[in-house]
């Protein structure tokens, strides 16, 4: 049935509870697309026969497959989108340093969307934030974040 | 709060800026209108107006408050006090932008587009830098998914409508509020067929909880405070 492999992928995100970002699925990625294309090509084909040939029985078909391919693009989409809202609640807990184990877990894409989105945030929030000269606040939230991250320690004297 | 920010008689006559309405405020009172900001951001579904004439002078009062701090004998008790103050400022300051920015994250195609449709002379939602991050979330998100995915499909499925694709924020959920100025004749149900209209008067300092979109102008008149 189509439309299967795509339910998949995102059965399999639903599964991991909310919060943990599983790898990311390139092959099953991979195989939705595919048949996106099959699916494509088969109406293309039929569009032309359709109206080279007047055969208006063919019209059902084309739309269901046009179905398929809306359903298959929106679950790429929300799969891929989910993924996103997982890795920037992730990044306002963790900050700008993410794990090794999740980034393990990212694709290129993620990474790259995740720098440029991640530089401005740090660009608005010293604008916004430091505008009026806190030596104070910067090394208290630096280190906030660093000890969430585990690489300091919080002593208490 | 009083002495570090009164040793500074400058830091006591404070403009709002263009806001007619926020003239001149004494320090507790900008402070106090910060944290009801603060507080209506934390609770309302959607965004709202960006009071950045606000954050602007409570930096400077921030600045002045450690400045002052710093004139102070070491080791004086009032010192750890003050700096107790100035942190907790500090804090809620933050915290109102997180708000914001959170809010920004979660609906930004109807973040830009209300900014896109509002008309010349209303107030801006979005703060400068406000709207310039949101406009880049929106490039990062599209850039991102036709990187994976998009630009493999078909050619008829290229694209994905954001203002469809996320969801809007929930006027419907409930909230709690305080009322600041008598309200009456707020209608909570009109009228249909089954029911006669439910209006109701909203007395002053009373607590309600209600629907947000039934209040929403109220919040952003100052009328009712969220809770």
């Amino acid at each position: 049935m189509f439309c299967e492999k795509a339910i998949e992928i995102i059965r399999e995100l639903h599964r991991m509870g909310d919060g943990q970002l599983p790898a990311f699925n390139e092959d099953g990625i991979r195989q939705v697309l595919e048949e996106m294309k099959a699916l494509y090509e088969q109406n293309q084909s039929d569009v032309n026969e359709a109206k080279s040939e007047g055969k208006s029985e063919l019209i059902p078909t084309i739309k269901f497959r046009h179905c398929c391919l809306l359903r298959n693009q929106r679950c790429i989409a929300a799969y891929l989108y989910d993924r996103l809202l997982r890795i920037r609640t992730l990044r306002w807990e963790y900050g700008s340093v993410l794990p090794t184990n999740i980034r393990f877990h990212m694709c290129a894409e993620e990474v790259r969307c995740l720098k440029d989105h991640g530089e401005f945030e740090i660009d608005d929030g010293t604008i916004i934030l430091l505008k009026k000269n806190s030596q104070h606040f910067l090394p208290r939230w630096k280190c906030e974040q660093l000890i969430r991250q585990g690489v300091l320690e919080h002593i208490m004297s | 709060i009083s002495d570090a920010m009164s040793d500074d008689h400058d830091a006591s006559d404070m403009s709002g800026g263009d806001d007619g309405q926020e003239d001149v405020m004494t320090p507790s009172e900008l402070i106090r209108k910060l944290e009801e900001a603060w507080l209506n951001e934390k609770f309302s579904p959607e965004l709202l107006e960006n009071k950045s004439e606000r954050v602007e002078c409570v930096m400077e009062q921030l600045t002045h408050m450690e400045a002052n701090l710093q004139r102070v004998r070491k080791g004086d008790m009032k010192a750890s006090v003050h700096r107790m103050e100035i942190d907790r400022i500090r804090y809620v300051l933050s915290s109102y932008l997180r708000s914001r920015l959170q809010k920004i994250e979660k609906f930004f195609p109807h973040v830009l587009e209300k900014e896109k449709s509002r008309a010349e002379g209303d107030a801006s939602f979005l703060s400068p830098e406000e709207f310039a991050f949101a406009k880049e979330y929106l490039a990062n998100t599209e850039t991102y998914l036709k990187a994976v995915a998009l630009k493999h499909m078909p050619p008829n499925l290229q694209t994905v409508d954001m203002l469809k694709a996320v969801p809007e924020p929930c006027l419907d959920s409930f909230v709690f509020l305080r009322v600041r100025a008598r309200q009456e004749n707020i209608l909570v149900e009109p009228e249909t067929d089954d029911q006669r209209e439910y209006v109701v008067d909203l007395d002053e300092g009373s607590q309600h909880l209600m629907r947000y979109r039934t209040i929403a102008p109220l919040v952003s008149s100052g009328a009712v405070q969220l809770i």
